[in-house]
């Protein structure tokens, strides 16, 4: 029996009187790469950012390895978790950002060491022999010492994916990862994330990489207007969609 | 279009720098107007410079100095942490804390700052005693204000305070020009508001209030002057309280101004090095960080706009 590493059931949000997320529900296993793709403003991102309580949900319920996220339940009521275990929990997940969001006063083996060292309270010495490692892996073991900013776009995605390896997280979520990036540049990234993905990693995509979505995922997940329309393998969903939502879609973007 | 070039000829032409006649003469008017300042302070008897050479290092106005420093720093540490604190409770989701911010910044803002050293300087009018105990309820111990509050603590709390009301500003500007994506970057990898604001909200916002914070603490270093009127011995005091006696008010002036300038210049360096400091990574020229395990690569080939 495989475990499920993130079940959503019924999530809502709304921003104001606009429902951005409506009923959702989605379970992704351990080890399975899940894609949600969509227009913009579908609420993918939205629902992805719920995922960490970045966003809070307003209605459903939402579990992370088991542990059910930013909220602790007391009978018939859902209270929100204190600062400190929210950031706990956060911990364990990682996030990937459109534009990147690394720190950009710090070197790229700062920038992955900074998580170990000041939130996990691991040794020094430990962290940056581990930085070093996750750097070379996403191949960057000749730029630890630049700065963001000596950096290309694909170069900086790929440190702030090592930024969120070095937590080691049980979920890795991916926003958009290389929507910000020069055509050119996207096959580095996507090539990191592929590699990710065989080593076992759980990971949620929100992408418009078609090909990496067919390629990569387990499932794939069409959004629209705040709705699930439809979720399924890759070669179902795109190939063959069943809604009419997903084949107009599919129709302007393939 | 005729398809003629100009002035086009066989032989290939030298490119020759234009001449600037303008600056030339911008420049000898400059230094004619400096020539003429130097000779004037030269051979000007009543600039007394021999009386300047002898108090420039008397020890009245070396101690005056040295208090100016001393309520420069003290005022500038006060001002700084707790407009640090009063930018974060300005910027707090706290309808109360947010306001109680604005309010304080608006009413140290709003008065002038002679007001403010002199109410504190006479505070026992008001306060006769200040009293530790709880609220509405016994005191524990009381201290008489008077004894307290020394011309040298009004000075402080005087200055101190009001610049806080400024910092407060300079830093809440700084904060804000943080992106929202930096505190979510943080905040995915666990951390807490306080390790957010601690390791990467303020590091960053340090590159825009150091500016205006040199401003604040040389603009610091003469409203010390001020203090004058509630008799703590600061620099000008000293030289005033000497040219009272002697009537040598100019010279003494120029002591006083030599010494202003000379702890502004020590000021602008520290603060060209905790510029450089904080503007680490926001260069693409920046150097690159080497530590002895690894020789850095050059970012040369990766610069990027």
């Amino acid at each position: 029996m495989t475990t499920t590493m993130l079940k959503a059931s019924s999530v809502c949000k709304s921003f104001g009187p606009v429902d951005v997320l409506r009923n959702i529900s989605l379970d992704v296993a351990a080890g399975e790469v899940a894609c949600l793709i969509g227009p913009s403003g579908s609420g993918k991102s939205t629902f992805l950012r719920c995922i960490n309580h970045l966003e809070k949900i307003d209605g459903g319920e939402m579990w992370v390895d088991g542990e059910r996220v930013g909220y602790r339940r007391v009978g018939n009521k859902l209270h929100e978790l204190k600062e400190k275990e929210i950031a706990r929990r956060r911990a364990s997940i990682g996030m990937v950002f459109q534009q990147f969001n690394l720190f950009p006063h710090r070197t790229a083996l700062e920038n992955v060491t900074e998580g170990p060292i000041i939130v996990q309270g691991v040794r020094r010495q430990d962290a940056i022999e581990e930085g070093r490692a996750l750097l070379a892996r996403v191949g960057l073991g000749t730029k630890m010492h630049n700065y963001p900013s000596q950096l290309s776009g694909g170069q900086q995605q790929r440190v702030a994916i090592a930024r969120s390896l070095a937590m080691k997280p049980s979920l890795m979520l991916f926003d958009e990862p290389t929507s910000a990036l020069d055509p050119e540049l996207v096959g580095e990234v996507l090539d990191v994330m592929k590699d990710l993905a065989e080593s076992g990693m759980t990971m949620v995509v929100v992408t418009h990489e078609m090909g990496f979505a067919r390629e990569v995922a387990d499932t794939v997940h069409f959004m629209s207007d705040g709705v699930l329309v439809e979720s399924g393998a890759p070669a179902k969903v795109l190939s063959a969609p069943a809604h009419a939502r997903t084949q107009s879609f599919l129709a302007k973007v393939l | 279009m005729s398809g003629v070039l100009t002035d086009q000829q066989a032989a290939p032409a030298v490119v020759v720098p234009s001449r600037h006649t303008g600056r030339w003469i911008t420049a000898g008017a400059v230094l004619l107007i400096v020539a003429l300042l130097l000779y004037s302070m030269a051979t000007n008897t009543r600039f007394e410079w021999h009386v300047v050479g002898k108090y420039l290092f008397a020890k009245p106005i070396l101690m005056g100095v040295l208090n100016t420093m001393i309520l420069t720093v003290l005022a500038m540490v006060i001002g700084i942490l707790l407009g640090i604190v009063i930018a974060v409770g300005r910027l707090s989701d706290n309808l109360i804390v947010s306001k109680a911010a604005w309010f304080y910044a608006w009413f140290f803002r709003g008065t002038p700052l002679l007001v403010q050293l002199l109410f504190w300087f006479f505070l026992s009018a008001l306060v006769p005693r200040i009293a530790l105990g709880v609220p509405f309820g016994p005191e524990l111990f009381s201290l008489d204000t008077n004894a307290l509050i020394t011309p040298f603590m009004a000075a402080m709390l005087g200055l101190g305070l009001n610049e806080a009301a400024y910092m407060s500003e300079i830093v809440r500007s700084g904060i804000s020009s943080v992106t929202p994506g930096q505190t979510e970057a943080a905040k995915s990898i666990g951390m807490t508001r306080l390790q957010t604001m601690r390791r990467v909200v303020l590091p960053q916002a340090m590159r825009i209030i150091i500016p205006p914070t040199g401003n604040e603490t040389i603009g610091m270093l003469k409203q010390t002057s001020l203090v004058l009127v509630i008799g703590y011995s600061e620099l000008l005091t000293s030289a005033s309280l000497i040219y009272a006696r002697t009537y040598q008010t100019i010279p003494l002036l120029i002591v006083a101004a030599i010494w202003y300038l000379f702890i502004t210049a020590l000021l602008s360096i520290a603060q060209y090095f905790l510029e450089k400091r904080y503007g680490r990574g926001f260069s693409p020229l920046s150097a690159i960080r080497t530590d002895k395990a690894e020789p850095a690569t050059p970012a040369v080939t990766e610069i990027r706009p």
